[in-house]
């Protein structure tokens, strides 16, 4: 047995195949090409089986992460793929987008010597390996109901709700406001990070369980919560983001080239606006981009803008590279395509033209002081340190917060000071009887493996909800 | 699928008039109200503001005048052919109380725009008095609807073709010098609005007008529509599209408007190359 281990830790982590970073900065594939079953396995025998895993409990759904990876160890990706989807219903997704380093790979006990197991790589392969060779069975559903749920928004949490519950027998109907369903995975994560496809594919498999889609639907304005009562639902779950882009209130902001990530994303991803004229959205493609912010929404930002032909990409941020919150991976893939880090510095008014075209940017720099609410240390402007920086395109990604949208046209629903609905943590119930909430509009902007835990208690709340009363 | 039921051109093909299939939005819409429409899967989402609804029948009807691509494609659309997408109703409602005496000034295809408006008004027990204006004769639209819409109609064309030889400016500041007006509300292109709340300031009337930047998603998630009102930064989907006419920062938004011609010449011109060579692909198969 300690022989074992001891062999299991000389396996090196593996590295993902990946796009080189020069190709790569120009085209909108894929940038990590997944591992081969070979590379998969390797890896998953670097796993140590503990008896009391960390990963799992640094996962937000407890994932049986050592259990997957011992059904890719013995090469049943498939088993590795059912036993994924009994807590995680967007494995393909999670597996891609979720910030492993936090959660899973940051607990895994080889982290603290050396690397650890990249659960995340393997979670996508089973995923990416069920959806390419599987028989495509679909989940077993409970006998029928008759009880029907709306769930408003197609996101994650809002997808994860709708599986849960058409799998325990009810009638799920999704709104969504725009076009096409899958939420910040179709808006907002751009292609080479998360091919649509996948989407498209899970929510496509939730239909063929029955849940209904529909698009165009925007709750406050075609449909209130209330009609949605009087239409015959029994309960709405409301998941419907952080969709409303914060700008910098600074002098400037509306010259024609200053747009929010959120525009710039939406126009690229959703509109297809990369692959103009083919599509007819146009997306303002700049040759100096600065991109406002260090998250996960500024590197796909910066990123987008390297593969629209920008010469120069560089992240403004006025706090220190420890502070970033962008997922280690992104950070790193922005830098190996040359995405430049402008950091410790704020941006204090736009300079424009008299045409109204942004040109540059005036900034402060700053320094670290105190630290402040959020227990990192605020950044202080340095006295007399303005300088210009050149740009013909800025990007504003320095967060989002609540779309009052729904929640100004729904009565009952209490909020916090900043627009977004009370619920309970373990139930995601809101203060109106049969209107529960989750994800992104309850904590604010946050991650896709939260928004699909809340998703998924929620989900139990409204089932027992359904079977036995509020 | 959003069904085209009805069709006609207007202002010498210059103007189309499509009636869409689409029930629910036709139920709950109230004037000043937008719908956000795409015609095809690569198409481009654009807002139009609704002309005229009929809950019954289920339709909405739009007007809008052919300037893109994307405009282009919808004048393409027949009869029994279908929009791909249609969202709404968008925007806030236009506040429509009893006033006293009204006068709405239209120009161009915000006729279209101003008619739900003007009609709302006068059922809600105000006397409106209503301007509307062109280029010339052939633009006009909506003439009898406006005359119907309306107590009295006021018709201006700028060569004098047709009624009243200038501006709807002129018309409007006659008929304030008569003095006893509430309420002015001003739709039409950029520079009308701007000049109407310019003299309507002059004599402290009160003057709504109806904003048309450039939107993608009409639910205030990506801020593309912002504007300028009285110094604060408003997202014309969500907080308008109907704001204080006195407060609008008019030349932001003018270039504003301009900010993809470049792109949308590049991809009209693909657009009429492709569809002359397919005519005249038509027109040598016909010989
Ligand atoms: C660019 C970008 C990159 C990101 N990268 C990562 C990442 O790498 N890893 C990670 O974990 N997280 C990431 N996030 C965050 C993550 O995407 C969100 O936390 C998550 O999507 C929230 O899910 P949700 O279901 O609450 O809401 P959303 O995904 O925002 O979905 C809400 C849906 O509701 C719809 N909607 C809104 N209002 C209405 C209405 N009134 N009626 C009907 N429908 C409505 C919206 O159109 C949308 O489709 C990223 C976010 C962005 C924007
Ligand atoms: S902590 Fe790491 S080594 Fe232990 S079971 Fe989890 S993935 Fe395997
Ligand atoms: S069109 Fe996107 S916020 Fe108004």
């Amino acid at each position: 047995m300690a022989q074992k281990a001891s062999k299991k830790k000389k396996i090196p982590r593996q590295p993902m195949p990946e796009q080189k970073p020069e190709i790569r900065r120009r085209n909108f594939d894929e940038v990590p090409l997944g591992y081969t079953p070979e590379l998969a396995r390797e890896e998953a025998a670097r796993c140590l089986q503990c008896r009391n895993p960390g990963c799992v409990k640094g996962c937000p759904v407890s994932v049986d992460i050592p259990g997957f990876i011992h059904l890719i160890l013995e090469g049943d990706f498939s088993g590795a793929a059912h036993n994924l989807w009994t807590k995680n219903a967007l494995p393909a997704v999670c597996g891609r987008v979720c910030p492993q380093e936090l959660q899973c790979e940051g607990n895994c006990i080889l982290a603290k010597k050396g690397e650890p197991v990249a659960i995340g790589n393997l979670e996508r392969f089973a995923a990416d390996w069920e959806r390419e060779h599987g028989t495509g069975t679909l989940p077993a559903r409970a006998k029928p109901t008759g009880k029907k749920v709306a769930v408003v928004g197609s996101g994650p949490s809002g997808l994860t709700v709708a599986g849960d519950l058409i799998a325990k027998g009810h009638e799920v109907t999704v709104l969504e406001a725009f076009h096409k369903p899958g939420g910040v995975l179709v808006y907002g994560i751009p292609e080479f990070r998360l091919p649509k496809d996948i989407v498209a594919q899970e929510i496509h498999t939730l239909e063929k369980q029955g849940v209904e889609v529909i698009c165009n639907a925007v709750v406050g304005r075609s449909v209130t919560v209330d009609e949605l009562f009087e239409q015959g639902y029994d309960a709405v779950y409301v998941g419907v983001g952080a969709g409303l882009p914060r700008f910098l209130n600074i002098p400037g902001e509306n010259l024609i080239g200053v747009l929010s990530a959120n525009e710039y994303l939406t126009r690229t991803n959703l509109m297809k606006g990369y692959l103009f004229p083919k599509y007819d959205t146009p997306v303002p493609k700049g040759k100096d981009v600065v991109v406002l912010g260090a998250g996960n929404v500024a590197m796909d930002s910066a990123r987008t803008a390297m593969r629209l032909g920008a010469d120069r990409v560089r992240i403004v941020y006025r706090r220190s590279r420890e502070e970033m919150p962008a997922r280690a991976a992104e950070i790193h893939h922005a830098e190996e395509e040359g995405i430049e880090f402008f950091l410790l510095t704020n941006p204090t008014r736009y300079l424009g033209d008299e045409k109204g075209h942004l040109t540059g940017m005036e900034c402060l720099r700053m320094e670290l002081g105190e630290p402040d609410e959020s227990g990192r240390r605020r950044p202080v402007p340095i006295e007399g340190s303005e300088f210009e920086l050149q740009c013909d395109l800025a990007i504003v990604a320095v967060g989002s917060g609540a779309n009052p949208l729904l929640t100004e046209t729904t009565t009952g629903l209490e909020l916090n000071k900043w627009g977004y609905i009370l619920a309970q943590p373990e139930t995601g119930k809101t203060t109106r009887r049969g209107v529960w909430a989750g994800g992104d509009i309850v904590t604010g902007a946050a991650t896709v493996i939260l928004a699909m835990g809340a998703g998924r208690k929620a989900a139990d709340s409204i089932h027992e909800y359904l079977t036995w009363g509020w | 699928m959003f069904k085209i039921v009805g069709r006609e051109e207007m202002a010498d093909g210059t103007v189309i008039l499509n009636e869409i299939e689409a029930p629910l939005i036709a139920r709950k819409a109230k004037p000043g109200q937008f719908v956000i429409l795409k015609a095809t899967e690569e198409g481009e989402r654009i807002p139009l503001t609704m002309a005229m609804t009929d809950p019954d029948k289920g339709t909405i009807t739009i007007i809008y005048m052919v300037v893109g691509k994307t405009t282009a494609l919808f004048r393409d659309l027949k009869v029994g052919e279908a929009y791909q997408d249609v969202i709404g109703p968008l925007g806030k409602p236009t506040h429509i109380e009893k006033f006293g005496n009204v006068v709405c000034v239209g120009g161009g295809t915000g006729i279209a725009v101003l008619h739900p408006i003007t009609r709302g008004l006068k059922e809600a027990g105000n006397h409106v008095k209503a301007i509307i204006g062109a280029r010339t004769k052939d633009l006009l639209i909506l003439e009898d609807y406006m005359k119907a819409a309306s107590h009295e109609l006021f018709v201006c064309t700028d060569d004098g073709s047709y009624g009243h030889h200038g501006f709807v400016t002129d018309v409007l500041k006659e008929l304030l010098d008569k003095g006893d007006i509430a309420l002015v509300v001003a739709i039409g292109p950029v520079p009308m609005m701007k000049f109407v709340s310019k003299i309507t300031e002059e004599y402290g009337v009160r003057t709504l007008v109806s904003l048309n930047p450039i939107m993608v998603d009409g639910t205030g998630m990506c801020g593309c529509c912002r504007v300028s009102v009285g110094g604060k930064t408003r997202f014309a989907c969500v907080d308008g599209p109907e704001f204080d006419g006195h407060q609008v920062d008019y030349d932001e938004l003018m270039k504003r408007l301009q900010s993809y011609v470049e792109q949308e010449k590049e991809c009209y011109e693909d657009y009429c190359q492709l569809h002359d060579s397919e005519s005249l692909l038509f027109s040598n198969v016909e010989k």
